[in-house]
């Protein structure tokens, strides 16, 4: 029941499209698959597999690779807080511990009613504003213990403000507009040089 | 006031006195729209690119001598010469993977000025002759994503990416791409192969850079991301206007993010070449000092992966070649500060356990060594330390990186520099990333370690069984 869903298979037609070649689009299609049911299933991985002319086993090798990819459920909000060294030096390894015991899970653990997973990620690009965290990657910066606590309460009772539920990265996608594209082809089919290169030869520049 | 100050909606981004390339936009709120971008200029270096002919964008970049700002430092313009004539078709991979412990500053300027790094694709596909540009974006960068995806849709809409590009015979797609939460992926020949839907590991060298052989095995431009966003600039203003800013070695700016013990850590774009750390440290213009009543101990100048500075290189320029002599690099642009409170020792840990984690398992010397570092590092931070432990750290370091590694000067033991690059017996650089905590350590704190360490080498049978041995 987790292949896609149609809308969600016409969007992974579209990503497909901006690809030369088709294997590319894999690691966008798990996040695809991810945005759909929260973590990446066996089912979705075949109908990438079929859409993508790999084999389950392919999808199952690069996905397992990168950690942003879950194949079992987890939370529906990943609180993701950084203990990397500009964090360690300014209450970084204390946040955590302290939403480990505000949540009363360890790092990676998910909390009993499945709305939160707690993980120690490393550097999340934000080092200036340590402490910090991403919730479903959305950042929180120079975080204090009691604001912690607040976000978690406001998350409990559905005050989200911007944050989607876990899978869904861009709440907005790239879309070329139709006869807007240059025509993206197979490698093999663009073996002639650029006709602009053809300035290069012309006295002045113009082809 | 001053106009150096905190800029609400860029958190992180401080705006000081100084020559802005990249982030002039920056201050405008909505700095990241395709309005705003064109009422400031925005494009017009695709207009001037296009009119001249591609090998003189070419010839241009290169003469400005734009250096890499992803970590080697390298010449844009003498890199894109490295690509094989005629085996077309010819790619753009655009680096904006930024997972470098304490850099950030490509995912400012994806979020802030998307067009900017866009227009910087088109001028380079145009002068390349580049049949498509992927803008590899890292992971868990969602906002960066979206700013992104509405650039592209807004640019594509008016005819300034896509086919006919303003109307004339310059055509190419750009394709938002992302990531998936690996740093390895960073390494331009994992990027590649993470890009072709396969596991992010680094490629075997030779060929050494992708402009040979790269994505689906046709030659491949890979630039990151602030390298990219001077070009819109550059095309505008020229070479020779480049060229007043910086050193003649390292012109232009950077950006460079400060993080840790300091008063007022940020992101700042900074002069190369003639801004030293100390300026940058202590200046009202930049970081305005150690945080109060502290003192500086040590600082890891160049993202995590450099060997680190000590206050006897205070006054170094931020500049490649004497930061290279002096044992260190300026890598990612990236400079993590630590105060006398620091302890090196978990310090030095926190940095190798990234290593650890994110070694690709590719190598063995990297697989291996790094999680042997960690563990030895883990055991004489706990306490369970052997005085045997500081020779075995720099072994397993040894393994990864023969001879003696980058590290800078220490007068006061009368320890000369040992310039960078180090050495490698492993495929890539992580491996030999994670030998530069332990050796900066090892070498000025010693004493750090040996207070540390409580157990005799005399019961090592017993305790090697007790850890489980491998
Ligand atoms: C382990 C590792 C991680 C790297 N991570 C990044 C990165 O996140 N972003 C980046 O631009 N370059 C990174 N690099 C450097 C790239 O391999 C490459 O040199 C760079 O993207 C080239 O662009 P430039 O010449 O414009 O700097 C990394 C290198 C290594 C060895
Ligand atoms: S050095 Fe480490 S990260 Fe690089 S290829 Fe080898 S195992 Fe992978
Ligand atoms: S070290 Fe925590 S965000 Fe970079």
């Amino acid at each position: 029941m987790s292949r896609f869903s149609d809308a969600n298979l016409a969007i992974a037609d579209d990503i497909i499209s901006r690809y030369p070649v088709k294997k590319s689009a894999l690691i966008p299609l798990l996040h695809l698959a991810q945005e759909q049911e929260g973590y990446v299933t066996d089912d979705a991985m075949r109908h990438i597999a079929e859409l993508t002319d790999t084999t389950p086993a392919e999808v199952k090798g690069t996905g397992s690779f990168y950690e942003m990819f879950k194949f079992h459920p987890v939370g529906a909000y990943m609180v993701n807080v950084c203990t990397n060294l500009s964090c360690q030096l300014l209450g970084g390894e204390e946040l955590l511990d302290h939403a480990e015991k505000t949540l009363g899970v360890k790092a990676g653990g998910t909390t009993a009613d499945g709305m939160f997973t707690l993980e120690d990620v490393e550097c999340i690009a934000a080092c200036t504003e340590a402490p910090c965290l991403q919730v479903n990657y959305r950042y929180k910066l120079r975080i204090s213990h009691d604001e912690f606590d607040e976000m978690i309460a406001d998350l409990r009772a559905g005050k989200a403000g911007d944050i989607p539920e876990h899978g869904t990265l861009a709440t907005i996608r790239q879309s070329i507009p139709a006869g807007m594209g240059a025509g993206i082809v197979p490698p093999e089919e663009a073996s002639e040089a650029p006709v602009w290169l053809a300035r290069n030869d012309s006295p002045d520049g113009e082809s | 006031m001053p106009t150096h100050a905190y800029v609400p909606h860029a958190p992180g981004y401080v705006d000081n006195d100084g020559p802005k390339i990249v982030t002039s936009r920056f201050p405008h709120e909505d700095s990241y729209t395709l309005e705003r971008y064109e009422a400031t200029g925005g494009y017009d270096g695709l207009r001037a690119a296009l009119a001249k002919k591609p090998s003189e964008v070419h010839d241009d970049v290169r003469e400005a001598t734009v250096l890499g700002r992803g970590g080697a430092g390298f010449p844009a313009g003498v890199k894109w010469g490295f690509m094989p004539p005629g085996k077309y078709p010819y790619y753009l991979v655009v680096n904006g993977d930024e997972s470098e412990p304490g850099t950030y500053k490509d995912r400012l300027l994806m979020e802030r000025d998307p067009h900017q790094l866009i227009e910087g694709c088109l001028i380079t596909c145009y002068a390349l002759g580049l049949a498509q540009c992927f803008l590899y974006v890292r992971g868990e960068m969602a906002l960066a994503q979206e700013r992104i995806a509405v650039a592209l849709n807004d640019a594509y809409a008016k005819g300034l990416v896509g086919k006919n590009i303003l109307g004339t015979d310059f055509s190419v797609d750009i394709t938002l791409t992302w990531g998936a939460g690996a740093y390895i992926v960073g390494e331009e020949t994992a990027l590649i192969e993470s890009l072709e839907g396969n596991r992010g590991m680094p490629r075997l060298k030779p060929p050494y850079f992708p402009a040979a052989i790269g994505l689906y095995g046709q030659p491949t431009i890979v630039n990151n991301v602030e390298t990219l966003s001077n070009l819109p600039w550059l095309m505008l203003n020229g070479p020779s206007q480049y060229k007043t800013y910086g050193s003649e070695d390292s012109p232009g700016t950077r950006m460079i993010a400060v993080s840790g013990h300091v008063n007022r850590p940020g992101v700042y774009e900074i002069e190369q070449g003639v801004t030293t750390f100390r300026d940058l440290f202590y200046s009202d213009n930049f970081c305005q000092g150690i945080r109060e009543g502290h003192e500086l101990k040590m600082f890891v100048p160049g993202g995590g992966s450099a060997p680190w500075f000590f206050p006897e290189q205070l006054d170094l320029p931020l500049e490649a070649r004497p930061v290279g002599a002096a044992g260190s690099m300026l890598g990612s642009g990236a400079i993590m500060v630590m105060d006398e409170t620091t302890d090196a020792v978990k310090a030095a840990l926190r940095l190798v356990r990234f290593y650890a984690r994110e070694s690709c398992g590719k190598c063995t010397p990297c697989r291996e060594g790094t999680t042997w570092e960690e563990r030895v590092l883990q055991r004489i931070l706990d306490g369970e330390g052997r005085p045997s432990d500081i020779d075995m750290l720099l072994d397993i370091a040894d393994n990864i990186s023969p001879g003696p590694y980058p590290n800078a000067a220490d007068p006061s033991q009368g320890l000369e520099a040992v310039p960078f690059p180090p050495k490698q017996t492993t495929i890539c650089p992580l491996g030999p990333s994670s030998v530069a905590p332990i050796t900066s350590t090892i070498r000025r704190f010693r004493h750090e370690y040996e207070a540390k360490i409580t157990k005799r080498d005399s019961i090592p049978v017993m305790a090697e069984t007790s850890e489980g041995g491998s």
